[in-house]
């Protein structure tokens, strides 16, 4: 999981900005000159974001329709919808598709409740806080490859878990190689990685909630718990949505920790739709068959987003 | 930036259960310290393992499994594991890559964000808000969904190799810098920082003369330290830790960056004192920055959840 999350929200916000440029009229000389000068300068990055954003985009929709090869001496053509079809009578795919969506459907409760449960801990002046804060999220500065290759050893049969699971009388199962444990060993590990970087999210949304709310609560003879569903909860309602909707596309990602340490096995059991899209489109060269997948993920991810949107915005009506 | 979190230490307690009132019975006191501990131990006790592993053989640190001594460097210390490391691949050439890949595209980053930002927030310029629109917009798209047509568009595209052109860009550096150098989300950041510099001060210089990459250079970016900080930081984590895109774009050592080298180095091998001192020397250095910028990377990752 990356470190860098993108705000979603940020071009809803962007056009509410009010434009304070100060009005000056197109057609004067200065203007003119104003608008070269302009456009020099966002020339490198518009045309870098055309050719390496804009325009792959646009050809996960186009090539996914083609036969077009990775590397091959042939023009591409148009096939219709043969990909999709060999796409979706593929059971690996099925496979893989359902393997993404347990991974995102298990890890993002799992780890937005642990990292919110991690925050409220350190959210204390107590002494050694900020030992604790920096030790929770020295994973986070840990590539999530280091931290495949060290958990691929800590997962084995006679690893360091088992030999700890052992010592309180339970036996470990072969994490790695059962497929009944290997995405769940994936999503533990996963969660232990990237939790750090959501308790400081967390973090900064509980210092947004003023501190009379809580006064005014203590004072009205609120339990802790009470405070905490009463003020806490209903007070990061932004910083929840920021932090499911980071988690889920990051979740739908999830391509290294697969690659390094099972290759999607056994038995299937941790492929997905990155890591197929890969194979087809890397290994297999088939850019046509690993364009299709991609337009699925990516339909995926709208959906998840559009459904924040919507859900949030039905907040904000009823309020 | 208003709520400026300074660092780890600076993120103030919210609300802090009031210390008089809402006191913990000391064994709940108890409690919460204990698990503190714990989480301590599951966050930090692997990377320790990792660390001290390094300096083991491997046979002892099987040995080791079973006790404390698992985390502790004692017993048959040396530096074996890391001479092997440099012996096995050329690890000085992959280490090399990595610097200068996120380095380039760090510096070169804050260069074309900064200007295209600055330009969106002080010039009018036909066109410019459709442009911010659209840059915008694709903040929502993964990278892994458009990474293979990407990796068949650069195959496509001329590359000029020093004497004459060539088709596809594999195998380069340029493949794994070019792409990630504009990036939406640092132009976002640029540009809202941006906004909140009086524009009061470049009218200023405007009425003195000055040109636009004048303003630029000498009043905007010597304003603009904390969000260079931020956008060095959320540029290079990820320039540093890329994976999925240069282990499809490079075949050769020359240009392969140390974190895919890493698993090439364990197809070669299965020491794994080898593969935990390649790990370490990978991850040292990130950590080492992030305790020497501590204030700026936590600065930069709770800036995010506040302005999502």
């Amino acid at each position: 999981m990356s470190i860098v999350t993108e705000p979603v929200a940020a071009s809803e916000r962007a056009a509410e900005l009010p434009s304070r440029l100060p009005p000056r009229k197109a057609g004067t000389a200065r203007g003119r000159t104003d608008a070269v000068v302009g456009w020099i300068m966002l020339a490198p990055a518009a045309i870098l974001i055309l050719t390496f954003l804009l325009v792959p985009i646009g050809l996960t929709f186009g090539l996914a329709f083609t036969n077009a090869r990775l590397i091959s001496p042939e023009p591409a053509h148009f096939v219709g919808l043969d990909n999709f079809v060999a796409v979706f009578t593929d059971d690996t795919f099925w496979a893989s598709l359902r393997n993404t969506i347990v991974f995102t459907v298990v890890i993002v409760p799992l780890q937005s409740a642990l990292a919110l449960v991690l925050a409220v801990l350190v959210n204390t002046r107590t002494r050694g806080t900020t030992f604790f804060r920096t030790v929770y999220f020295l994973p986070v500065v840990t590539s999530i490859v280091v931290v495949s290759m060290l958990w691929l050893f800590l997962y084995q049969k006679d690893g360091l878990i088992n030999v700890v699971l052992s010592k309180v009388g339970i036996q470990g199962p072969d994490w790695l190689g059962d497929p009944h444990w290997a995405l769940l060993a994936i999503i533990l590990m996963s969660a232990w990685q990237a939790m750090g970087f959501h308790m400081i999210i967390w973090l900064s949304g509980l210092q947004t909630i003023p501190a009379e709310l809580y006064e005014a609560a203590s004072l009205d003879g609120a339990s802790r718990w009470q405070q905490f569903t009463n003020v806490t909860w209903p007070g990061l309602r932004g910083t929840r949505t920021f932090i499911l909707i980071t988690i889920t596309i990051a979740a739908f990602g999830l391509f290294a920790q697969v690659n390094i340490m099972t290759q999607g096995g056994p038995l299937n059991s941790t492929s997905t739709l990155v890591f197929q899209a890969v194979r087809s489109g890397f290994q297999q060269q088939q850019t046509g068959y690993a364009s299709a997948i991609s337009l699925v993920f990516f339909v995926l991810v709208l959906i998840v987003t559009l459904t924040q949107r919507f859900l949030t915005r039905d907040k904000e009506a009823r309020r | 930036m208003s709520a400026t979190i300074r660092d780890i230490a600076d993120i103030e307690t919210a609300h802090a259960p009031n210390p008089r009132r809402g006191r913990l019975p000391g064994w709940g006191a108890a409690l919460t310290l204990a698990a503190k501990i714990l989480l301590a131990l599951v966050f930090g006790l692997p990377l320790v393992f990792m660390i001290v592993s390094s300096f083991k053989p491997d046979t002892q640190i099987f040995g080791d499994l079973g006790g404390i001594q698992a985390f502790l460097p004692v017993g048959n210390i040396s530096l074996n594991n890391y001479v092997g490391v440099f012996d096995r691949v050329p690890f000085a050439q992959f280490l090399f890559n990595s610097v200068l890949i996120s380095v380039l595209t760090v510096g070169l980053g804050l260069i074309v964000n900064s200007l295209a930002a600055f330009a969106l927030s002080r010039i009018r310029i036909p066109g410019g808000r459709i442009a911010l629109g659209v840059i915008l917009a694709t903040l929502i798209v993964p990278f892994e969904v458009m990474a293979l047509p990407l990796l068949w568009e650069v195959n496509q595209l001329p590359y000029f190799d020093g004497s004459q052109i060539v088709q596809g860009w594999l195998d380069t550096y340029t493949v794994q810098i070019v792409p990630f150098v504009a990036s939406a989300f640092s132009i976002f950041l640029f540009y809202q920082y941006f906004d909140s510099i009086p524009r009061e001060l470049d009218e200023a210089a405007r009425v003195d003369g000055a040109g636009w990459f004048r303003i630029y250079r000498s009043i905007i970016m010597p304003l603009a330290g904390p969000a260079i900080a931020t956008v060095a930081i959320l540029t290079f984590l990820p320039a540093w830790n890329q994976y999925l895109w240069p282990l499809m774009v490079t075949q050769s050592e020359a240009v392969r960056p140390a974190m895919v080298g890493i698993d090439y180095f364990k197809q070669l091998n299965t020491s794994w004192g080898q593969i935990m001192a390649y790990a370490s020397i990978i991850t040292i250095p990130v950590l080492a920055l992030f305790v020497a910028f501590q204030r700026s990377f936590v600065n930069s990752i709770a800036s995010q959840g506040l302005k999502g």
